[in-house]
């Protein structure tokens, strides 16, 4: 049972982290059909400008709490991202609006690379540590443990997906991004500047991906250039299981990728008597996939209808 | 019609590509070509830089010195190429020194990329010495072009095992590999040594050499309680593993190989790296016998060293000795002499086995106290 608990919070944290990058995929899909694929390096980014920002402040303030300091690597990682986001859309994305489909994935692919090697070049190869600044405290939940850093996660990304939704649903701007994923002409009929909400989605995308790569950074303890990539693979394939271009979607795939993957990489092995091992989590995770997909080829909440934001 | 234009088109570039690296001939000296292969991009650049650099520094002594072979002076030039830890990049770059004409290669820096590579070197008849492959593979397919300055993963392998067991009191221990060729094949002699020294393998689990989470399988493992964990792979994954190890509230002690035992798994892992312990190939930097003079040298040049540059070192210079015996720097001609190796190294008095393995080989293990690997004991790799 103890084991159970604690394969759950770790495919619960897990998965929350995929979520967030994956509302960044699904939110780009559902308005402009386009799978934003240098979406998993802005998460890198986001987590090498924090980790910048908060190596410097460890080492000219080492009394500040660490939460402070954390907070202050966000502050300034979310506006780089969301600028970074913004600018990928302006000059690689928006000159291609009208051309074949294939077109823009390409330039998605152009662009991802682009970002890895800017990393590389900025930050170096090596694998950079997050400072040791944040509480480390651990709990213990019926024999299973959680960490403060777990906790954080768990509440933050829910935070941040419940004002998503509530964004969507009741403001302006949410109204205008459904409507523009109906249909971008009608909508630019009706008086929307769907230039503008475009670029608001990546912003908002992109500042998603900035909060995921700190979170990731901040649980595992580092970063590295060509962490997105993973990451970036994981969390769309998050968002086609739950149905790319539907928000609550990504957060249902996203959770459930990462439970999939803690609880087959867990129990695959004493399940099978040591037939299948670990080795096979990806297998696990992928097999899921296309299970759900060739039952259900939209994914879980993608039904094919019109309101997609 | 088009496409043999193009084919005729890129046939002419590719002999005007190739006329411009062949090795040049001009007057008295001649200029002399060495392969050096590692991950100079991704995850491990740092280690395969610290190889480069290594086999560098020994190059530019061999020429400062002054080298001169068959009654020419000879130049030797350093071809360094990435082949980023994959087996696929590495045939097509261990191809790619070949086409330009290689005499020799130090590399590959992982066993997974080195095996794949020994082959196209072995077509061709070109020698080549990894500093840091040990994965038991690269010599035991025959190929007498490959050689290697570093004790093997059977060797180290069953030293850790039987330490494990008979030195640190481990009972259940829990292998995870990380499915590489290194990797796999040092949890795989791992494993053989503990049964054979009476210890329970309790679990056996794996990862990727890109995976940064662990809990899963952690977990698994955790309700197994095993008095030990075993870890066969490198840095950016053990050192995150052992932080998970303490975030799951985990007291079994940690035990890594060779790709574990860096500065870099410190840095990475912070405090939770106290305790944990790894073993690496050979004799502690301070304990070889030119070790400081080494350390004090590389250090001014290059900066902090890595782990295996003595070893890329002291390859380039058993290279260059064989061609100094031989007379020649003609592959078909000094691969005859390195055999014949007996060799005074940095890292240790190097000879070669049959299979070219290094032999004899010791294997030292440290264990991290006070935030820096501390030596713990020497032990030698015996029949």
């Amino acid at each position: 049972m103890d084991i159970f608990l604690q394969q759950l919070i770790n495919g619960l944290v897990l998965g929350s982290v995929y979520a967030l990058v994956a509302l960044g995929y699904t939110m780009v899909y559902g308005i402009l059909e386009l799978i934003n694929f240098a979406h998993g390096e802005i998460t890198m980014m986001g987590a090498m400008v924090a980790l910048s920002v908060i190596g410097a402040l460890a080492l000219a303030a080492p009394g500040l709490p660490g939460v402070l300091v954390l907070g202050a690597g966000l502050v300034v990682a979310i506006p780089v991202c969301v600028a970074l986001g913004l600018l990928i859309e302006r000059v690689a994305y928006r000159p291609l609006r009208h051309a074949p489909r294939l077109a823009p994935l390409i330039t998605a692919i152009g662009v991802s690379i682009i970002l890895q090697n800017v990393a590389m070049l900025i930050w170096g190869k090596q694998y950079i540590p997050f400072p040791a600044i944040l509480p480390q405290g651990r709990h213990t939940l019926y024999g299973a443990s959680i960490t403060d850093v777990q906790i954080a996660i768990l509440l933050l990304a829910t935070a941040i997906m419940l004002l998503l939704i509530l964004m969507v649903q009741k403001t302006r701007l949410g109204r205008a991004m459904r409507a523009t994923a109906q249909s971008r002409q009608v909508a630019s009929l009706m008086g929307v500047d769907v230039n503008r909400v475009i670029a608001a989605t990546f912003a908002i995308g992109s500042a998603l991906a900035a909060v995921a790569g700190v979170m990731v950074s901040a649980y595992y303890g580092l970063a590295h250039y060509y962490m997105g990539f993973l990451l970036g693979l994981k969390a769309f394939s998050a968002a086609v299981l739950g149905g790319i271009g539907n928000l609550g979607g990504a957060m249902l795939g996203g959770l459930l990728l990462g439970l999939i993957e803690s609880f087959g990489a867990g129990y695959i092995g004493d399940l099978t008597g040591g037939f299948l091992g670990s080795n096979y989590q990806d297998v696990f995770a992928f097999f899921v996939l296309i299970a759900v997909l060739v039952f259900r080829p939209s994914g879980l909440l993608g039904a094919r209808v019109v309101e997609r934001a | 019609m088009t496409g043999q234009r193009l084919a005729w088109v890129m046939a002419a570039a590719v002999l005007v590509a190739g006329c411009g690296d062949k090795p040049q001939q001009n007057g008295d000296s001649q200029v002399v070509l060495i392969g050096q292969a590692s991950p100079l991009t991704g995850p491990q650049a740092h280690l395969g830089k610290d190889n480069e650099n290594g086999a560098r520094m020994a190059l530019d002594e061999i020429n400062a010195a002054g080298l001169t072979l068959g009654g020419k002076k000879v130049v030797l030039e350093m071809r360094s190429e990435d082949d980023a830890a994959d087996p696929k990049t590495a045939t097509t770059v261990a191809q790619k020194l070949v086409d330009e004409g290689v005499v020799g290669v130090i590399g590959h820096l992982n066993s997974g990329a080195t095996i794949p590579a020994s082959k196209i070197y072995f077509d061709n008849g070109i020698p080549q010495i990894s500093p840091s492959a040990t994965a038991v593979a690269y010599t035991a397919s025959g190929f007498k072009t490959a050689f290697r300055v570093m004790t093997n993963d059977a060797q180290q392998g069953t030293v850790l095992g039987d330490y494990a067991v008979t030195k640190l009191g481990a009972k259940r221990i829990a292998i995870i590999d990380d499915r590489t060729a290194y990797g796999q094949g040092l949890a795989d002699e791992v494993e053989k040594a503990a049964k054979a020294a009476g210890g329970d393998v309790v679990a056996r689990e794996y990862t990727s050499d890109r995976s940064t989470d662990f809990m899963a399988i952690l977990t698994s493992i955790k309700g197994k309680s095993p008095d030990l964990v075993f870890f066969g792979g490198m840095d950016p994954q053990a050192a995150p593993m052992i932080k998970q190890m303490k975030q799951l509230g985990m007291k079994a002690k940690f035990l890594g190989g060779d790709g574990a035992q860096t500065p870099n798994f410190i840095d990475l892992a912070g405090a939770a790296a106290e305790g944990a312990m790894a073993s690496n190939p050979g004799l502690p930097l301070d304990a070889m016998p030119g070790g400081s003079a080494f350390k004090a040298k590389f250090e001014a040049k290059y900066g902090q060293i890595q782990n295996y540059s003595p070893y890329a070192y002291d390859a380039m210079h058993v290279l260059v000795a064989a061609m100094k015996r031989a007379d020649s720097s003609d592959p078909a001609k000094y691969l005859a002499e390195l055999p014949k190796t007996d060799y005074q190294g940095v890292t240790g008095h190097i000879r070669f086995d049959a299979k070219g393995d290094l032999a004899g080989g010791a294997v030292t293990l440290y264990q991290v106290k006070n935030g820096k690997w501390q030596t713990l004991e020497t032990v030698q790799s015996g029949k």
